[in-house]
């Protein structure tokens, strides 16, 4: 029987001005790449929250790609900035948890690098299918056995013994 | 016990006995709370015990103030109890709310921690290698302990609760400020956080001017001007993204914010809040300069960003099987395509 090849899944937090642009004619000129990530477009890279990222993590996602304008082509003037910076700071909180830095990627794409964006896409899949899937909410939930436990306690109350007041 | 009086429940999980401290620190308001309430239960300072608390009718307790996180079957047991037979819960302080200090044991887990604890410790001595069992059989007697998760819980996490106070520990003017609330009746909407609604910074008196930083500093490298903000002199200083609440008592005498009193209002995660901030602040636009600035300034980025709120946080914790090791296991779905 042959095993499923396991598919990433990936949010991508596209810049309205520039990637989603480039993301478009990427799909204008039907240049092949992996459908594996679901694009969000938002008005700029510097919109991105890390909570938004982490919250995709947390709720299944694989990794995070977040495309924006190359730095000094902001529509905005200099929000990408910011986005370097949070990124930064981001990828090296979530090393210290333990993801890898491959899962949150940071990529400059113009309107017109539609080629190079699906490039990046490609590249990300890759990465991430060797990585192989997260599964955050699989750190936190334990055995199951805890509610057992607990129970437990209730019981050995009732079986013990009163002590005299 | 007088019948007319309220029944009042204090219990600590995993907590240090600080936020009963602070209950001390009403003062002589302490004798207004015991006038307007019988204590029923508070192992801090009675020999009651869980089976009594069992033995009262479900909602018999008006108000249970419950500090500490959740870390042990037991307290996951008591914090189900107590949710039982109170009619308001309050997770009480920053452990309850959001994990505080023992939901920092979340970057690690339970194997590494009795490790530490029983094994490597320098002072221990254990050549034997025991470690806490939950059952155990001693001659004949079939003795338990309670089961150590792997990852602290807020107390939200646990069961339900009706309203959060902020703070390790609660300022006791802000106790004081609930308690009336609650024998009054002027609580906001149940589930949310009683407090204030702005930032430590709103109640900073230094004087701020443009954040430009090129350089953090640690507290024990500069000894820091009295008069201007901390942030602005390099310190990390946390009190743009905490909930005002303390009157900025840290910043007061020269010390940063560590964000103790938890994320400010609309706030979900206390992390992103800080670096999104930082973010703003941090003064370059060259990746390599800015990778130097957050690898020198920020040596420790989840006990900076994280040091009250892991357990709360979006992510809640570290991988049980980091990236970097999952790299020497057998990568599922590669070679898939040659295996049938």
């Amino acid at each position: 029987m042959e095993r499923e090849i396991y598919e990433p899944k990936i949010i991508g937090f596209f810049c309205n001005w520039c990637s989603y642009r480039a993301a478009d004619s990427a799909g204008t000129a039907r240049i092949k790449h992996s459908p594996n990530v679901r694009v969000i477009r938002l008005m700029c890279s510097g919109r991105v929250d890390p909570t938004f990222v982490l919250k995709a993590l947390s709720l299944g996602a694989d990794g995070v790609l977040i495309a924006g304008c190359h730095p000094g082509e902001c529509h905005y003037i200099e929000q990408n900035y910011k986005t370097i910076r949070r990124h930064a700071m981001l990828k090296r909180t979530l090393h210290a948890l333990g993801i890898d830095e491959r899962r949150v990627r940071l990529v400059w794409a113009s309107a017109g690098e539609a080629a190079h964006l699906a490039k990046a896409v490609d590249q990300m899949v890759e990465d991430i299918r060797t990585l192989g899937p997260l599964r955050w909410s699989a750190n936190w939930a334990e055995d199951g056995a805890h509610l057992d436990d607990v129970e437990k306690i209730l019981r050995e109350h009732a079986e013990a013994m009163e002590v005299s007041k | 016990m007088s019948e007319n009086k309220g029944k009042l429940a204090i219990y600590w999980a995993a907590s240090c006995g600080g936020c009963e401290i602070s209950i001390l620190a009403l003062n002589e308001k302490i004798l207004d709370v015991t006038a307007a309430f019988d204590i029923v239960f508070c192992p801090c300072i009675m020999d009651t015990k869980a089976r009594d608390i069992e033995k009262i009718p479900d909602k018999g307790i008006d108000v249970c103030l419950f500090n500490g996180s959740i870390r042990t079957s037991e307290q996951e047991y008591m914090a189900r109890l107590l949710r039982q037979k109170s009619k308001v819960l309050v997770a009480f302080g920053s452990c309850a709310h959001e994990g505080c200090i023992p939901g920092l044991a979340n970057v690690s887990n339970r194997d590494e921690i009795f490790e530490t604890c029983y094994l490597d410790g320098p002072s221990t001595d254990n050549p034997a290698g025991t470690l806490p069992q939950p059952e155990v059989q001693v001659n004949g007697c079939h003795l338990t302990l309670p089961v150590f998760y792997d990852t602290v819980r807020t107390l939200g996490q646990t069961v339900e609760v009706d309203y959060y106070l902020p703070g390790c520990p609660p300022e006791a003017a802000r106790i004081w400020d609930a308690l009336v609330a609650i024998l009054e009746g002027k609580l906001p909407p149940a589930g949310s956080v009683i407090g204030a609604e702005t930032t430590v910074c709103d109640e900073c008196k230094r004087t701020r001017e443009e954040k430009r930083i090129k350089e953090f500093k640690r507290t024990w490298q500069i000894i820091p001007d009295a008069e201007k903000c901390l942030l602005e002199q390099g310190l990390l200083c946390c009190g743009l993204a905490t909930r005002a609440g303390c009157g900025a008592l840290c910043p007061q005498v020269n010390s940063p914010c560590i964000g103790c009193y938890g994320p400010n209002a609309g706030v979900e995660d206390f992390g992103c809040r800080m670096m999104t901030a930082l973010a703003s602040v941090i003064d370059s636009t060259d990746p390599d300069e800015i990778e130097r600035i957050i690898e020198e300034g920020i040596p420790d980025p989840v006990g900076t960003f994280y040091r009250f709120s892991l357990a709360h946080s979006l992510l809640r914790r570290s991988a049980l099987v980091p990236d970097i090791q999952r790299h020497e296991l057998p990568l599922p779905g590669a070679g898939a395509e040659r295996s049938s």
